[in-house]
C-alpha cells in the first residue's frame, strides 16, 4: 500500500451551487441513461431550467438527487412517484435535523 | 470463515414462504437504507440484508443454502462441503454505485464471486472512457474556514488477468480549499475511473459534507452558536469571551439582553465571495443556589424586584 504522506495533493475546481450541468454531463457523472434522467424530470424529482431537452441545465445538487433516487429505486423497489416523495421528505428531515443542531 | 444465518438476518423462520421473505426484507431494507437511516451501522446492516435476500429470494439458491442444514449458528466457523457445486451465475446491484463492497467470503464460497454491479439503467461511457466517479467527503467546520487536506479511498472496477471485473482500491489526497460549504462539489479532472483500452479516465466529483459539530450549527454559509450567559451579564451588559471557528473573540453583550437574543458577527461565518455571518444566540443560565449567601441574594431579589413573568397569561 502507498504511504499516505507520499501521495501528491490534488487540487480540484469548486463548483458553485449555481453551476449548471447539461443532460449529457449529468448522465456521465451519475452513469445513468438519458431516458432515466428524463423520467426523473417528468416526475419533478429534477427541475432543470430550459424548455427543450437540448437546453436543459441542471443545478449541481441534482447529482445528489439522481443518486439517491437510483439507490432507492434499486434497493427498495420504490416506483418513481414514491421516490419523488421520499427524496423530498428526506431533504426536509435533513433541514430540520440541521436546525436542531 | 464465518457461517451466516440468512434467516436470522432477515428476522424470519426457516420455514417461511417466499412472500414473507420479501416482505421482511423490504421492511428491514427501508429501516436500514443508508439514505434513510442515521444509525452508525446502517450501511453494514443494509449490505448484510442484501446478501441474505440475494440468497433467500431465489428458490434455487435458498434450497442450496438450506442443504447446509440448520445446525450452524451465525458466526460459527464454516467450510463449504467438499461436494459443493457453486455453479451460480450472479450479477449484483445495490447501494453505492461505484463502491459495491463484495459480499462476504461465506457468500462467495457458496455462490461465487459477485460480478460488477450493473443496473439496467446505467449507461457505459463511450470509447473506453473511464466512468466519472461521485463520492462524498466529510470535513469539519473549521476546515471550511482554513482549508484542509483529505485522503480518500475509492474503489473502481478493473479487469484482472482472467478478465473478471474486480473492485480495486486506490488512495487520493485532495486539497479542500477554504470557503467550501455543504452540498458543494469539487471536480477533479481525470481522477475518476481509469479508461479501458487506453481511453481517458473519467472525472471525480466530490460532494462536501460537514461532520456534526459539538457547538456550532451551520446553515449555508451562516454559523450559529448558542452562548450561555449569566442573568446579570444579560441585564447589565458586558464583554465576554466567545468561541468562533477561527478562535476566541471578545463579544460585547448589550445591556437589557434577553433570552435567545441574536447577535450578529458580520462576515464571521464561512468565508467566500459572499462570506456568511456568525450568529450568537444568548442563553441565560440561572446560577444554582449552592450557599446560604446565594439564597439570601435570591430572597433579596424576590423582595425588591417587581417582576411577574406570567403577566401575559392573565394570572
Amino acid at each position: 500500500m502507498i504511504r499516505k504522506e507520499r501521495l501528491p495533493v490534488l487540487e480540484g475546481l469548486v463548483l458553485e451551487e449555481d453551476y449548471s450541468l447539461t443532460l449529457r454531463q449529468v448522465c456521465r457523472i451519475c452513469t445513468v441513461h438519458t431516458e432515466h434522467i428524463l423520467e426523473l424530470v417528468e416526475e419533478g424529482i429534477l427541475e432543470p431550467t430550459g424548455t427543450t431537452v437540448e437546453q436543459y441545465r441542471f443545478r449541481v445538487d441534482s447529482l445528489r438527487r439522481v443518486q439517491i433516487s437510483c439507490r432507492l429505486q434499486q434497493d427498495l423497489g420504490i416506483n418513481l412517484a414514491g421516490v419523488a416523495l421520499a427524496v423530498d421528505l428526506l431533504e426536509e428531515i435533513e433541514q430540520l435535523r440541521s436546525r436542531l443542531g | 470463515m464465518e457461517y451466516k444465518d440468512y434467516y436470522e438476518i432477515l428476522g424470519v423462520d426457516r420455514k417461511v414462504t417466499q412472500d414473507e421473505i420479501k416482505k421482511s426484507y423490504r421492511k428491514l431494507a427501508r429501516k436500514y437504507h443508508p439514505d434513510v437511516s442515521k444509525a452508525a451501522d446502517a450501511e453494514s446492516r443494509f449490505k448484510e440484508l442484501g446478501e441474505a435476500y440475494e440468497v433467500l429470494k431465489d428458490p434455487e439458491k435458498r434450497a442450496a443454502y438450506d442443504q447446509l442444514g440448520a445446525d450452524y449458528q451465525g458466526g460459527q466457523d464454516f467450510r463449504p462441503p467438499p461436494d459443493w457445486d457453486g455453479g451460480f451465475e450472479y450479477s449484483g446491484r445495490g447501494f453505492g454505485q461505484n463502491q459495491e463492497a463484495a459480499f462476504s467470503d461465506f457468500f462467495e464460497s457458496l455462490f461465487g464471486q459477485r460480478g460488477a454491479g450493473a443496473a439496467d439503467f446505467r449507461s457505459s461511457p463511450p470509447q473506453g472512457q473511464g466512468e466519472d466517479h461521485h463520492a462524498r467527503v466529510f470535513i469539519d467546520l473549521e476546515d471550511a474556514y482554513l482549508g484542509a487536506e483529505r485522503t480518500l479511498t475509492l474503489s473502481s472496477p478493473e479487469l484482472d488477468s482472467e478478465g473478471h471485473v474486480r473492485m480495486k482500491e486506490r488512495m487520493l489526497k485532495v486539497r479542500i480549499p477554504k470557503g467550501v460549504k455543504k452540498g458543494q462539489h469539487i471536480r477533479l479532472a481525470g481522477q475518476g475511473n481509469p479508461g479501458m483500452g487506453g481511453g481517458p479516465a473519467g472525472d471525480l466529483y466530490l460532494q462536501i459534507e460537514f461532520n456534526p459539530h459539538s457547538i456550532y450549527r451551520v446553515e449555508e454559509r451562516d454559523v450559529y452558536l448558542e452562548l450561555p450567559v449569566t442573568p446579570w451579564e444579560a441585564a447589565l451588559g458586558t464583554a465576554v469571551k466567545a468561541p468562533t471557528p477561527e478562535g476566541p473573540v471578545d463579544l460585547k453583550i448589550p445591556a437589557d439582553s434577553f433570552q435567545g437574543r441574536k447577535l450578529r458577527l458580520k462576515g464571521k461565518g464561512i468565508p467566500g465571495k459572499k462570506p456568511g455571518n456568525l450568529y450568537v444566540l444568548l442563553r441565560i443560565e440561572l446560577p444554582p443556589v449552592s450557599s446560604k449567601r446565594d439564597k439570601e441574594i435570591y430572597q433579596e431579589m424576590a423582595k425588591e424586584m417587581a417582576f411577574n413573568p406570567r403577566i401575559n397569561l392573565g394570572v
